[in-house]
């Protein structure tokens, strides 16, 4: 049976080598070519995926997490809380209990320990999901708050926002740590795009080292490929990591780019590129599930 | 003592070829790469490392098998999903937990509340440190090992101890490579800093992304300044972006051309002022004068 609500993230260790690029153009050429697909922006501290779908947004709701609230009458002043938070969230002084919310990871433990009840939970807003649609696309968005350090969180409400019944495609942030994990990890394909330079080499080696660690089937995506010198090449095929799609450096991108324009809106010939992007993942993923 | 942090809210726009590039035009300064997520200044640098220390940024949870006794308690009360039930590895009937270390961050919630005392709950190191000698003067820099977590933390750390460094030394100033985003790396970069930069390019997702992150800037009354680098790229949205700063009192101390050289540059180890004259270099000199200026303010 084939695998119909498949997965898809685009991450990378170095920014600004073309994630959102990638994705919402596959999420498009899927979409138009071959099955219902829904864009999620988990980059959600900075989220541009909009800036080239132009969505139209139906619903925007706010995303809360539980910090602790302490009611200092009926706080005995053990000092509990404060021991076992690991994160300086919460700290015991001598009459009173003084939260700070940006270090709270909501674990709960501070009010499970409290023997007199004190503590309760209070819900702190630390963004937005937004959905719409963007023409023939579900779109998905996560916005933090400027100043929350929350990434985590809000990028798994954004992935429970998504429906179960079509192809999801995740521009994931930037970056190996926290909140790239959170966004690509469940996902079915990881595509790690990279550009062919020594700074793009060292982030992609990073990069391969995550998707290893957690143990997802990849590919790699080389971007303005003919811009630097061959050693991302060179490292693939050493690693025996394939290279799904190369695009080369063209300037009608990048002012495509710089103006919030979609590739394949401005360059038809690149579509083809990105439903055989697809087709690769596809049939790499209905292999696996078969093997399973 | 001055620390200059160099930031840009949208990742690739070019923080680490123009951080080189002011390392060299500097000619002395401690420097900082606190982009510990994927940090790339010492492949241009290339330090010579003279200390290497663990970073420890928190603790993790282990079940020990033979003392649990699958009640699962501790994945009841696991509030980041992080504690599966597995089958005993002797092969025998029953189950028991274990904890996914990738999930797991290290609230010690489960070790206090298991009725057998079966969680061990231990530091774990999360990356390396180091300070090194390079051409252009100390370097603090960092790896952060694969998945993990505190990056906001060692990014403290290398700040830390940047300004340890240039007070024994007696240098007037700190330059900051920092990360992408506005996230918890990018407030460890930039609070209490004297200048933050921050490098833009003329695209509406540089610009949106720009307009974020001074946002955050602004909240801890930080003095920002701007850079647009390939602003010839695209003319009207370096206008657009000039015209934001003007607006909100920003100056913005450079435009920088597009330069073919800045990737040759990359590729020879070299930062784009030791390549040799170009236009992108030419820029950059300008706004070195600019940026010492403010710094001596």
């Amino acid at each position: 049976m084939t695998k119909k609500n498949i997965k898809i993230a685009v991450a990378s260790g170095k920014g600004g080598t073309g994630k959102t690029t990638i994705s919402t153009n596959l999420a498009r050429a899927i979409a138009k070519n071959r099955r219902a697909a829904q864009y999620l922006d988990c980059d959600v501290e900075e989220p541009n995926g909009h800036i080239f779908l132009k969505p139209e947004i139906q619903k925007s709701k706010a995303v809360t997490i539980d910090v602790p609230e302490v009611d200092n009458e009926k706080c005995n002043g053990c000092g509990r809380c404060s021991d076992i938070c690991q994160y300086n969230a919460i700290v015991s002084l001598k009459k009173v209990v003084v939260t700070f919310d940006q270090l709270c990871h909501s674990c709960g433990g501070c009010k499970l320990v409290c023997p007199t009840s004190a503590i309760t939970d209070k819900a702190k807003e630390i963004g937005f999901v937004d959905i719409g649609v963007a023409k023939e696309i579900g779109f998905i968005q996560g916005r933090l708050n400027i100043g929350d350090i929350h990434t985590p969180p809000l990028i798994k409400e954004v992935k429970k926002a998504a429906s179960s019944d079509s192809v999801i495609v995740i521009d994931a942030p930037p970056g190996t740590s926290c909140p790239v994990i959170e966004a690509i990890k469940d996902c079915d394909f990881v595509v790690l795009v990279t550009e062919p330079t020594p700074f793009g080499l060292n982030d992609l080696r990073l990069a391969v080292g995550m998707v290893r660690e957690l143990k997802l089937p990849f590919a790699v995506v080389i971007n303005r490929s003919d811009a630097g010198d061959d050693e991302v090449l060179k490292y693939c095929s050493k690693e025996k990591i394939d290279v799904a799609l190369e695009i080369r450096d063209d300037i009608e991108i990048a002012k495509a780019y710089s103006k919030g324009e979609m590739i394949v809106d401005v360059a038809a010939d690149y579509e083809r590129g990105f439903i055989d992007l697809f087709d690769y993942i596809d049939k790499n993923i209905q292999l696996q599930e078969k093997l399973i | 003592m001055k620390e200059l942090v160099v930031i840009s809210g949208k990742g690739g726009t070019g923080k680490t070829s123009i951080v080189a590039s002011l390392a060299t035009l500097a000619e002395k300064a401690v420097l900082a790469d606190c982009d510990v997520d994927a940090a790339d200044l010492h492949l241009v640098l290339e330090p010579t490392i003279k200390r290497r220390e663990d970073f420890i940024g928190g603790k993790q949870a282990f079940i020990v098998e033979d003392n649990c006794i699958g009640c699962g308690r501790c994945a009841r009360i696991c509030k980041f999903e992080a504690i599966e039930e597995k089958a005993l590895s002797n092969g025998s009937k029953g189950s028991v937990y274990r904890v996914d270390t990738i999930s797991c961050e290290g609230c010690g919630v489960c070790v206090e509340f298991c009725p057998r005392e079966a969680i061990e709950f231990n530091e774990v190191v999360n990356g390396q440190w180091f300070i090194s000698d390079t051409r252009y003067g100390t370097m603090v820099h960092a790896t952060l090992g694969i998945a993990q977590e505190n990056s906001g933390k060692l990014v403290s750390l290398i700040r830390r101890e940047a300004k340890e460094i240039a007070k024994k030394e007696n240098q007037s100033l700190i330059i900051v490579d920092g990360s992408p985003g506005i996230g918890c790396p990018v407030i460890a970069s930039i609070t209490g800093a004297d200048i933050v930069l921050v490098v833009t390019e003329p695209t509406l997702s540089g610009l949106h992304d720009l307009e974020r992150v001074v946002e955050l800037a602004r909240g801890f009354d930080l003095s920002i300044v701007v850079a647009i680098n390939k602003y010839d790229l695209n003319p009207d949205m370096s206008d657009k972006i000039e015209a934001y700063a003007l607006q909100n009192d920003i100056e913005v101390v450079g435009k920088i051309h597009y330069d073919k050289s800045v990737t040759k540059a990359q590729i020879n180890r070299e930062s784009l002022i030791e390549h040799g004259d170009s236009l992108g270099s030419t820029d950059i000199k300008e706004m070195w004068k600019r940026l010492s200026k403010r710094l001596s303010e």
